[in-house]
């Protein structure tokens, strides 16, 4: 069974236009529908303003959905009360110079979830504090440290050791690398890596940097617009990218291999307001193959062996679109 | 021919309640025209320092020397805070991480760019404003002349850095310094960007300092790149050179920690460098580096060591080149 399970979730947000304008709607999420099984990690990739974040607020339980439903283990969120999601699902978020209480102590802050649930003693807190800390590979004498004194690969420690300190099932990491060093990203990773098969974690892994998404994921949901427009495993989608999109993400990621100059992704216009949507697919005005039939008709979701598109051109149906043989 | 940009032993030293931070410790950089240069290095190396310093744009307790720092054959050491004033957009000129920051909110998108001809040519508000349409357009942006009536918190990011570039190219300058232009962009907004860069430089034969932490940008952008670590170069090199040989354990260190796309392995581990970027406060001597370096040995504690060329255009700074 799914541990996770996206029912076309949706998340809208109510836009002030200002004195006169009227308010207006922001379909952050838009009908999104995703499962995530026991043990894999599920990358999730787009440009920002895609609606990532909002989709991992929502697995969090922190944003309500405004529409569809959320599973955990065949039962919908709500009904498993706050604390019972927050017990399985934890967070790890980019920032650690701003997800860490400046007043707490590293021991205080590790505890807190463990004070918070309240089922066990303050001797016992503290030695499952520092079990967790040696996990991490933070030295104990950091235990009565302050978030200040400490560098930011450190930081990110204590945010995964507060994250992971009751030993949650699902841990949402948005970004949890992209404010670190080249050389700390990567003690990061491996640490994250480690603990995933230690522990038996499933990780939603938010992140721009398709890298870091290749190497750590098991499977790559690529989202435009609070759609997914293509799901596949990890080395699948790497090889042979299928929406137009992808294959534009992917063609802009500079490998550091001198000598091929920066590529032209021939994207053109910039990132759509996503108060205003293109109509039809919302990719077309930048998509180099977009077709008549695409800045009227939203392409539905197609699924084979190798994963999930939405894109006219891997559908039939459609007069006067051909089959794109794959 | 005469570089256009020459340091030799460039100091920035800034006084803190712990002592005197020593952020850039005699550095020697050449620049000629129409080349890329890329300053690589974590946070707190001192790159962003370094280009503050050749633009003497450095916070006001900070203290630059150098033994020589010339630009277009001009001692810059001598230039007084209003000849720099002159220099700076005029012929050389900056650009920075977060546009937001960078471009005054309270002022059009126009107003902004047509300050830079005004401030330093003897140009009329049309002709300003004619230039202004023409390098929107240059940079990509369409209905170049719409947007001069626009704040820079109505556009979006990459529109407000190719503003930046826009502006940064007013007056035709010789010499770009780049702060981490993309940084603060999407992956498909930073290879428009710097694609942007790259043909323009070649158009207006600029010379660039691109300023990165990003060893895909570098490899992609730099005709030779340096690697700075703790306020010292410890390699340069040309571009292909260092990626193919990295001879520096620093620099060998930073490209094995890397995921390189299509060639990573899901269960494989990232290299690692362990330990902290130090911070360089105080009396330093010796190699920075040693107490992170898997191959450190006692007489890297000694004073030194110096670069050294171990190719024509390739210098290490470590004591396993000697």
């Amino acid at each position: 069974m799914n541990l996770i399970e996206m029912r076309d979730l949706r998340c809208t947000f109510t836009v002030g236009g200002g004195m006169f304008a009227g308010s207006r709607s922001l379909h952050a999420v838009n009908g999104v529908s995703l499962a995530v099984a026991k043990g894999e990690v599920l990358g999730l990739v787009g440009e920002s303003g895609c609606g990532k974040s909002t989709l991992a607020r929502m697995l969090l339980g922190l944003q309500p959905p405004t529409g569809g439903e959320i599973l955990l283990e065949g039962r919908p969120l709500a009904a498993h009360g706050r604390l019972a999601v927050a017990r399985r699902v934890q967070p790890i978020f980019q920032d650690p110079y701003s997800s860490l209480n400046p007043r707490k102590t590293v021991g205080a802050i590790i505890g807190l979830p463990l004070e918070v649930h309240g089922d066990e003693d303050a001797a016992a807190r503290r030695r499952k504090v520092e079990e967790m800390m040696a996990l991490v590979g933070l030295a104990p004498r950091l235990y009565h440290n302050y978030p200040n004194q400490l560098s930011g690969g450190q930081r990110q420690r204590v945010a995964i050791a507060r994250a992971l300190v009751r030993r949650p099932e699902v841990v949402v990491c948005d970004e949890p690398t992209s404010a670190l060093d080249v050389s700390v990203q990567s003690q990061i990773l491996n640490l994250l890596q480690d603990l995933r098969r230690e522990l038996g974690l499933t990780y939603v892994f938010i992140s721009h940097n398709l890298a870091v998404v290749e190497h750590i994921a098991t499977r790559v949901a690529v989202m435009y617009l609070g759609r997914i427009v293509e799901l596949a495993a990890t080395r699948e989608l790497f090889r042979a990218p299928r929406h137009p999109y992808t294959r534009a993400l992917l063609e802009s990621v500079l490998t550091p291999e001198p000598g091929l100059g920066v590529p032209d992704t021939h994207l053109g216009a910039a990132y759509p307001n996503p108060i205003d949507p293109p109509p039809g697919c919302a990719f077309h005005p930048r998509c180099p193959e977009a077709m008549a039939h695409c800045s009227s008709v939203a392409p539905g979701v197609s699924s084979d062996s190798r994963g999930e598109v939405a894109c006219h051109l891997y559908v039939s149906s459609l007069p006067g679109s051909e089959r794109r043989a794959s | 021919m005469a570089p256009l940009l020459l340091a030799e032993d460039l100091r920035v030293d800034i006084p803190t309640p712990l002592g005197m931070l020593h952020a850039v410790r005699g550095i020697d950089l050449a620049l000629a025209q129409g080349e890329t240069l890329c300053l690589v290095g974590e946070s707190g190396c001192g790159k962003s320092l370094t280009a503050l310093a050749l633009m003497a744009l450095l916070p006001t307790n900070a203290r630059r020397a150098a033994r020589r720092l010339e630009f277009g054959g001009r001692d810059l050491r001598a230039a007084g805070e209003r000849a720099m004033a002159d220099l700076r957009g005029e012929r050389m000129a900056m650009i920075f991480q977060e546009p937001m920051t960078s471009l005054n909110p309270a002022y059009t998108v126009g107003d902004q760019l047509e300050e830079v001809l005004l401030r330093h040519r003897k140009a009329s508000r049309a002709q300003a404003r004619e230039r202004a349409v023409l390098l929107l357009d240059k940079v990509g942006i369409t209905a170049a002349a719409s947007r001069l009536a626009q704040y820079p918190h109505q556009l979006s990011g990459g529109l407000r850095q190719r503003v930046m570039i826009a502006m940064a190219l007013m007056c035709g300058p010789q010499l770009i310094i780049a702060d981490e232009p993309t940084t603060a962009l999407d992956v498909t907004i930073q290879a428009q960007i710097l694609h942007l860069l790259k043909s323009l430089q070649r158009e207006f034969r600029m010379g660039l300092i691109l300023i990165t932490h990003d060893l895909g940008i570098v490899a992609r952008v730099a005709d030779r790149v340096t690697v700075m670590y703790a306020g010292e170069i410890v390699e340069s090199a040309p571009v292909a050179e260092l990626f193919a040989a990295p001879r520096h354990p620093y620099t060998q260190g930073l490209l094995r920690c890397i995921p390189v796309p299509g060639r990573t392995r899901p269960e494989e581990k990232l290299g690692v460098i362990p330990g902290l970027v130090p911070t360089p406060i105080g009396e330093l001597s010796g190699c920075q580096f040693r107490n992170r370096c898997e191959h450190a040995r006692p007489d890297c504690a000694a004073p030194g060591p110096s670069l050294v060329r171990v190719r024509p255009q390739h210098g290490v700074r470590c004591v396993l080149a000697q």
